[in-house]
């Protein structure tokens, strides 16, 4: 295995107890929004933080909070900017946070598609031609027939979401289009490739797909089943490259209520790293089962 | 007239010895001082072997890519930094045939080149890399490189200019603290951009520094005529006949894959 890295390597250590690694904080390449905070009109029966328009575990971020987090990120050199909820186009303040956001780097919007008027998809165009940086829009849906979707996002959804994708493909917006492991067996090849047809179908020239793995955690542990014992990084220790592969090596996310080491540990309160970006990139003790998803499956939120 | 120095910057040749043999011709005639590539110089093209005579007999001084790094240390791919199924499929094709078609002779020579290099030109600290300071195959793409990311990455390596290549595409960035970034785009493939030609990076150092981006027009039929013969996808075929992307599309920003036919 070459040793891809230039930097002088950064070691990765084990807790002081011994039972769990840590992750370093090699640097902060991706800053993540919780900008709808827990509140979103769905309620996914599969969603690992349990939104729903009525759980404010997380609050909406202002365009003045954000305002104060990308001016601290910029010392710190992120590169990225990932918005996610909770609903963002729940938020009022969205397409102003987009515009400010793409100033100062690219962004990506993780959205149901619900909200995705011909009006707004033209602003969203509008904002993206406008940046020398990206905008990416990923779309999240949960099958190709509204039956299999519907059951998990809700009655409905299936065709608000097709449109949403459409009138985005309209304005000259290219979506990925989001889909969980365990939809029409989208992990497999074979599974990937009928998706993919299937997006050309509805009108995607050139489709783009990421697949996400499920959490057991939140709504998804009621759904299926939770995080058993042996899911676990007790005991493991990581190389350098594995460190790397984990996007909390490199990642932070702004709620509410604090810096967090993920986006997917929000509701754990001993993954809240801080309040500024800075006194929060510092080595992280990977004792949950969802840390145990993301090792052994190379998960990254990232497109 | 101030004293000046001119280098020129070969991105990926991705075996196209035919589009290397253009490039230097035409910075030779334009009077460079120094010509420097950036490693990856298999892959995609047909008969490897043929780059690497070229490069030494011009003194061309050469850094590693990922595909040296991967070719000189056995690895089974070539660690371009892909993560869609696709990308991975066509990099694969691609790096089987370029490992096998390389002799061990050129392996164990890749072995010996740097990871980076460091120049000291007209006052001026220049860092030479393959994808970024920290990262032989990190893409640094314009539309998601930003300003502050650049500044912290350089101030980093201790760097005022850096030159790379790994993403294909040639663009630069003059950053707020003087400092700039070129990334030299690739002689081994069309830039995705519906032309046949291909790119290299002139940069001038002077008072300033200047940056100009070169293109090279060369015998791509005939080019085409090798990857045929060697029995390359058609898809590679198909890009360097029409300067339209048909793989490896995936990993492209959305910016960037705008701008392309597929």
């Amino acid at each position: 295995m070459p040793a891809r890295f230039l930097r002088a390597p950064i070691a990765p250590t084990v807790s002081d107890d011994g039972l769990y690694p840590f992750v370093p904080s090699i640097s902060l390449d991706t800053l993540w929004f919780q900008v709808a905070g827990t509140i979103c009109n769905l309620k996914c029966t599969h969603c690992f933080i349990s939104c729903s328009p009525s759980n404010h575990s997380h609050e909406m971020l202002t365009l003045g909070e954000v305002r104060r987090r990308l001016a601290e990120a910029i010392p710190l050199g992120v590169r990225e900017y990932y918005f996610t909820g909770g609903e963002p186009f729940g938020n009022p303040e969205m397409l102003p946070i987009l515009e400010e956001t793409l100033r100062q780097g690219p962004a990506t919007v993780l959205t149901n598609g619900m909200f995705l008027s011909p009006d707004r998809c033209r602003s969203l165009k509008r904002i993206f031609d406008a940046s020398e940086y990206s905008l990416d829009v990923r779309v999240s849906i949960d099958g190709y027939t509204a039956e299999v979707n519907d059951a998990i996002r809700g009655a409905g959804t299936f065709e608000k979401i097709l449109g949403g994708i459409s009138n985005l493909a309209g304005a000259g917006l290219n979506p990925v289009v989001t889909v969980t492991e365990a939809c029409e067996e989208a992990g497999s090849p074979a599974g990937r490739a009928r998706f993919l047809d299937w997006m050309r179908s509805i009108g995607l020239e050139r489709p783009r797909l990421k697949v996400l793995s499920l959490f057991r955690i939140g709504a998804e542990e009621g759904r299926l089943r939770a995080y058993e014992s042996w899911e676990s990084l007790r005991g493991r220790h990581l190389t350098e490259d594995e460190s790397e592969k984990l996007q909390c090596s490199s990642c932070r996310m702004v709620t509410s209520r604090g810096v967090y080491v993920c986006p997917i540990l929000i509701d754990e309160p001993r993954a809240r790293m801080g309040e500024s970006l800075a006194e929060t990139l510092r080595p992280f003790r990977l004792e949950y089962g969802a840390c145990f998803t993301c090792h052994e499956f190379g998960v990254t939120c990232r497109t | 007239m101030p004293d000046v120095t001119r280098l020129a910057f070969f991105g990926g040749v991705y075996s196209n010895s035919l589009a290397l043999e253009a490039a230097l011709t035409h910075a030779k005639r334009s009077s460079a001082d120094g010509l420097y590539a950036l490693g990856d110089f298999g892959g995609f093209g047909p008969h490897p072997d043929r780059v690497f005579p070229i490069l030494l007999d011009a003194g061309v001084e050469s850094i590693q890519g990922n595909y040296e790094e991967s070719l000189s240390s056995g690895a089974e791919d070539c660690h371009c930094g892909y993560t869609d199924p696709r990308d991975n499929h066509f990099a694969q094709i691609s790096y089987d045939y370029t490992a096998r078609k390389t002799s061990s002779e050129w392996k164990r020579w890749m072995r010996t080149l740097p990871k980076t290099r460091r120049l000291e030109v007209a006052g001026r600290k220049v860092l030479l890399v393959h994808g970024s300071p920290r990262k032989i195959n990190e893409f640094l793409w314009e539309s998601t490189s930003p300003v502050s990311f650049l500044e912290k990455m350089l101030a980093d390596s201790d760097a005022d200019v850096l030159v790379c290549t790994h993403t294909g595409l040639p663009w630069t960035r003059l950053l707020p603290s003087g400092r700039r970034v070129v990334n030299a785009g690739v002689l081994g493939r069309p830039a995705n951009d519906g032309r046949t030609n291909v790119w290299y990076a002139r940069l001038t150092f002077g008072r300033d520094v200047s940056v100009e981006f070169v293109p090279v027009e060369y015998d791509h039929e005939e080019l085409a005529r090798r990857m045929r013969e060697e029995r390359l996808p058609g898809e590679f075929i198909e890009t360097v006949s029409t300067g339209w992307w048909t793989t490896c599309l995936e990993i492209l920003p959305a910016k960037e894959r705008e701008r392309g036919r597929y």
